[in-house]
């Protein structure tokens, strides 16, 4: 077995130690003895659609996120349309995933299209506008992930997505309908960082085994010694939901 | 009387806290002092006979700050400073009614003169304030980003500022950081850039965490010809032709010799060359930028040698402590950028080390942690003799670690002064252990450590 994983714009989209995603997936495959390999595209690069069982794509600051907007329309954009047609799996963190959306509008009112790969649309409501930061835990799928946001974007979803958890303490997709993230085929965007997978292992399995699903059939993925995860997630998710209480 | 009043409650205040041990004492007095007397820092500075310069930027300001002072005193001066981790208005507040007499008056007025650290953020406004003859940028670098904001919101914020400066501000810049060098495009006054020349401390490529990397001025992909550490190196940009300008104080030499470096300077008006008991091209940088300052305050270049022959390590930065027989370092981690240059500085000389590594996630840490995973840890693989991990995001930085193959699971404790015993177990006598905390993490670390050692709690050491 193997996973082809394509990381757009490592270079200008890695704000919040995005490279742990990366380094957990390259993990959790060799681990399993599945072979893992990486293409890092950035602007100008050509994505092909059939060469990948597996795409992430980071957080950035605005600046860099100016820069990727136009190669990511214009020379990715339908493309990685192809790819979410054919339940290519794709996953998105912080500003990566603001343009996944319609469109992101920036605190001082300017607009950044996105790819629109998923139905949202992301709003800044000005510079004087309260920044979502802090530690998160959201509710999904009957489970927790934990992880930390800091975005002054707020997304609201449309009727073709579904968000990926239920906030449980902290601000989510737009501080006010308890969503975080959100969900359309397999593209999952989300805003936790921390980074987001190695200290939610059974997050990253579940992608893992999606993106591997498609050639091989279902995939059972192999248990790892998963104690020092289990415990970074477990005070993570202690850390937040006591500091919820005291400090809000 | 208003001064006198929010004089006398500053120093009460410090009294008082420093007898209660609580935290020696930095932040409250000057706060206490600014409600009193939102004048007291302008009434104040404008007394120092000599002025006064800040230190700014994202690593290196205590230790830079440490050495200007050095340098001063040295050129006969009587340097008046604010105690690193205060940097804010109420630390140079703080400062400032300390120093002075009942009626806020300086002793030796004539030599006096104002060397503050100041946050990035908050550099601005203590500049409208202590009005400095100079102002030195050592680098510009990702940083708690949950505090600060982007990177690029710094640099805005810095340009801003410096435009706003007037003419007889001198600039001391750093020209291998591109970010800290195109402040000199907006700078009115005089500029002293300093740098590294020699070639042969090159790091290699870009960090995976490298700021900057961009152009301000055209957005072009910036060319590195040498990349000495982050960002920093010799630049050049292929679409404005914007370049590392030629520094006027540049690092020709340096060599490394137990535990400490022989650095040459090479500077407008001759060569500097000294031994500094730290190691570490960030030292290095630390050094010719208190040069250049120094050379911006119009200092000579014997009490520059002198004062930097003098130097010592600052509280947490590669202090060194007797603990049990073993020698106990304590070197500060606060971002990327700063951890990948202590690793590289520790694992020169391939010898397996002994370390103890706390996590905190307290503000003055940053409360977010994942800057942990644009640290370039996976050089320390294969060169770990004993691992101890502690600190309240202790199972952060274990997975972290695990990740960069220092073990399938390493040793955890949360217990400060347990995590520390245990190290200091592990480590053989007559070894060395290196103590890696975040900021407040620290100052728990160094008030155990201190009282292990015999040398107090910190702020009874940290020499003025």
């Amino acid at each position: 077995m193997k996973l082809r994983l394509a990381h757009l714009y490592p270079k200008l989209m890695n704000i919040y130690g995005d490279r742990g995603n990366i380094m957990c997936f390259e993990r959790r495959c060799r681990g399993r003895e599945i072979e893992f390999e990486l293409d890092e595209l950035s602007i100008g690069d050509a994505f092909d659609p059939g060469a990948y069982d597996l795409v992430f794509i980071g957080g950035a600051q605005d600046a860099e996120q100016r820069r990727v907007v136009d190669d990511l329309r214009d020379v990715k954009g339908e493309a990685l349309q192809e790819y979410v047609e054919r339940d290519g799996v794709l996953l998105a963190v912080c500003g990566g995933y603001q343009l996944m959306g319609a469109y992101y509008r920036s605190a001082d009112g300017g607009e950044l299209p996105g790819v629109g790969l998923l139905d949202l649309w992301t709003e800044h409501p000005g510079p004087d506008a309260k920044r979502f930061i802090g530690n998160v835990v959201i509710e999904w799928e009957g489970e927790t992930l934990v992880g930390f946001e800091n975005h002054g974007g707020r997304t609201h979803l449309g009727p073709r997505a579904r968000p990926l958890g239920s906030v449980v303490t902290g601000f989510g997709n737009n501080g006010d309908d308890g969503g975080e993230g959100a969900v359309c085929r397999n593209v999952y965007g989300t805003y936790l960082h921390g980074s987001l997978l190695p200290k939610n292992p059974r997050f990253a399995d579940h992608l893992l085994a999606l993106a591997l699903a498609g050639e091989n059939g279902d995939v059972r993925l192999a248990p790892l010694d998963d104690m020092v995860e289990e415990q970074a997630h477990a005070e993570a998710l202690r850390l937040a939901t006591r500091r919820s209480i005291i400090r809000r | 009387m208003r001064l006198t009043a929010a004089i006398l409650a500053a120093r009460t205040v410090a009294a008082l806290s420093r007898g209660l041990r609580r935290g020696g004492g930095t932040a409250l007095p000057g706060l206490v002092a600014e409600r009193l007397d939102p004048g007291l820092v302008p009434t104040l500075a404008a007394r120092l006979g000599q002025g006064s310069a800040l230190v700014t930027g994202t690593n290196g300001k205590t230790t830079t700050a440490r050495m200007v002072r050095g340098i001063c005193r040295k050129a006969g001066l009587r340097p008046v400073a604010n105690r690193e981790g205060s940097n804010m208005m109420r630390g140079v507040a703080a400062a400032l009614a300390g120093s002075v007499r009942w009626d806020g008056s300086f002793s030796a007025p004539k030599k006096r003169i104002g060397i503050f650290e100041v946050d990035e953020a908050t550099m601005p406004l203590v500049a409208r304030s202590v009005e400095p003859r100079a102002v030195l940028f050592t680098n510009l670098f990702r940083d708690q980003l949950d505090r600060y904001g982007e990177v690029e919101t710094v640099a805005t914020l810095w340009r801003a500022a410096v435009r706003s400066f007037p003419a007889e501000v001198t600039l001391a810049l750093n020209a291998d950081d591109p970010a800290v060098a195109s402040l000199s495009d907006v700078a009115l006054g005089k500029v002293v850039l300093y740098g590294v020349d020699d070639e042969t401390q090159a790091g290699g490529s870009l960090e995976h965490a490298a700021d900057a990397r961009w152009c301000y001025a055209c957005g072009s992909e910036l060319e590195y010809a040498v990349v000495f550490y982050g960002h920093l190196g010799h630049w050049r940009c292929p679409g404005c032709h914007r370049a590392r300008p030629t520094p006027d104080v540049a690092v020709s030499a340096l060599t490394t010799a137990n535990d400490g470096m022989n650095v040459t300077l090479r500077t407008l008006a001759g060569e500097v060359s000294v031994r500094l008991p730290l190691v570490g091209l960030y030292n290095a940088y630390n050094a010719a930028a208190a040069t250049a300052l120094a050379v911006a305050l119009g200092i000579e270049t014997k009490a520059i040698e002198q004062g930097l022959a003098g130097v010592t390590a600052a509280f947490g930065r590669q202090e060194r402590l007797a603990v049990d027989g073993r020698e106990v370092q304590v070197i500060l981690a606060k971002n990327p950028a700063g951890v990948n240059q202590v690793i590289r500085t520790i694992t020169a000389d391939g010898a397996p080390k002994h370390l103890a590594v706390f996590l905190n996630d307290d503000i003055a840490d940053g409360r977010d942690i994942s800057w942990i995973w644009d640290v370039d840890f996976e050089l320390l693989s294969g060169g770990v003799a004993s691992l101890v991990v502690s600190g309240r995001r202790a199972w952060d930085m274990a997975l972290r670690l695990k990740y960069a193959g220092l073990g399938e699971r390493p040793e955890v404790e949360h217990d400060a002064k347990l995590a520390l015993r245990q190290a200091i177990a592990a480590t053989p006598e007559g070894g060395t252990l290196y103590v890696i905390p975040t900021y407040t993490a620290m100052l728990d670390v160094r008030n155990i450590l201190g009282r292990w050692s015999g040398r107090g709690a910190f702020w009874e050491g940290d020499a003025r």
